[in-house]
């Protein structure tokens, strides 16, 4: 195929064809873009909670280090659903100006900057850390590259279920460089994040509806309709809840963090429960008002999550944390 | 207009710039990791509700 005004070989060259149109020739900021800069945000931060919630300290540069490398193999992952998913990407309007299916970036060119780049995140994390992180980092960057992309993406209507269990993994990875292990305060972490993101994608899918059915992707509101993908909003959100307040009875918790969960749950809830009781022509009327503003909740919903986290460990910290409080795990 | 003047040629220069700055940034964590091991010198592991006889300090003899 002939992008960009490549010419092919044996083709004879003119001066309009011997050099790419100046629209399409990458900048620094597509590479970037590459990497999925919004996904990282999230990654970045879960993982720096996972590390800093966990009980024993790190080097602020070990730990530094080590959350370069986590954002630097989520962007690898996301570089190589980029390069898998540039047909699809290309026929649904919010990914279609991303840097492969515009033609910025060459598909080859993805798939060798995603290799590269996860092989030598997950080496350099178990250099810098210890073999756990890193090789949850690997699993991560498969289960979303592979398990997610390749395979549930298209296959299932349950695919982001499954496939959340990838952006749920970072808090876990932060917790492994400071622990060298898994214990069930991170397995909450993983809990938490995995239990949100089918509501988080469904409540996009509801307003993107026309874009998945275009490009084929079977989400929910596609196979079973928007009836069915409210019902599963709500019910994910109403099992997120109480295991989202759990953890502030373990080593992570506390006061503090009960009472923001509690708070910040029965929000997502009643968010969710707006979404739920409208129908599609209630939706039309208003461009699905109430489905953008529960989805924008729910990002804002994680990071004060996981914030709540912060604010225990820095409690903790300043020895300000509550003795005598009751731990569940 | 000079050939090198064109616009490609800014977007070319961005890039190695960017390269070159992550490149530059690659090796001040490695040489600052290292330095933080080398002065440190303990290992990274330690709590995960196991109990490791690997982790206890080395009796004295």
């Amino acid at each position: 195929m002939v992008r960009g005004g490549v010419a092919r070989t044996g083709e004879r060259m003119t001066d309009a064809t011997w050099i790419r149109p100046v629209s399409d020739e990458a900048e620094f900021g597509d590479f970037v873009a590459l990497l999925k800069p919004r996904v990282m945000r999230l990654v970045i931060f879960t993982a720096f909670v996972g590390l800093v919630c966990a009980p024993i300290g790190v080097h602020p540069v070990i730990g530094l280090a080590a959350i370069l490398c986590i954002t630097v193999g989520a962007g690898a992952s996301g570089a190589l659903n980029m390069w898998w998913d540039r047909d699809i990407d290309a026929v649904m309007a919010r990914t279609a100006r991303r840097p492969v299916p515009s033609g910025r970036v060459e598909p080859a060119t993805a798939l060798a900057i995603g290799l590269v780049l996860s092989g030598f995140s997950v080496v350099m994390l178990a250099l810098f850390t210890n073999l756990l992180a890193a090789g949850l980092l690997a699993f991560t960057i498969f289960f979303y590259a592979v398990v997610y992309s390749m395979w549930l993406k298209r296959a299932t209507p349950h695919n982001i279920v499954i496939g959340g269990a990838a952006g749920a993994f970072p808090p876990m990875i932060g917790w492994a460089v400071a622990t060298g292990g898994v214990s069930p305060e991170s397995l909450a972490m993983f809990a938490v994040i995995f239990l949100w993101t089918p509501p988080h994608f469904w409540a996009l899918a509801l307003f993107r509806n026309n874009d998945y059915a275009r490009a084929g992707v079977p989400m929910l509101p596609v196979t079973a309709g928007p009836r069915a993908t409210r019902n599963q909003v709500l019910i994910y959100a109403m099992i997120l809840a109480p295991v989202a307040v759990a953890p502030a009875f373990s080593i992570v918790g506390g006061p503090v963090y009960l009472v923001g969960a509690v708070v910040l749950n029965a929000m997502f809830v009643r968010g969710a429960w707006r979404v739920w009781r409208r129908d599609e022509a209630a939706a039309h009327a208003d461009a699905w008002r109430v489905e953008k503003r529960f989805f924008g909740f729910s990002i804002l919903y994680l990071f004060l999550q996981f914030g709540l986290f912060l604010i225990e460990a820095a409690l903790r910290g300043l020895g300000l944390g509550v003795t005598g409080w009751p731990m569940l795990f | 207009m000079r050939p090198d003047s064109h616009e490609i040629y800014a977007r070319r220069w961005g890039r190695n710039l960017g390269l070159g700055i992550i490149l530059g940034a690659l090796v001040l964590t490695i040489f600052a990791v290292t330095v933080v091991k080398l002065v440190e010198g303990q290992p990274m592991e330690g709590f995960d509700h196991t109990f490791r006889p690997a982790m206890l300090p080395a009796a004295e003899e």
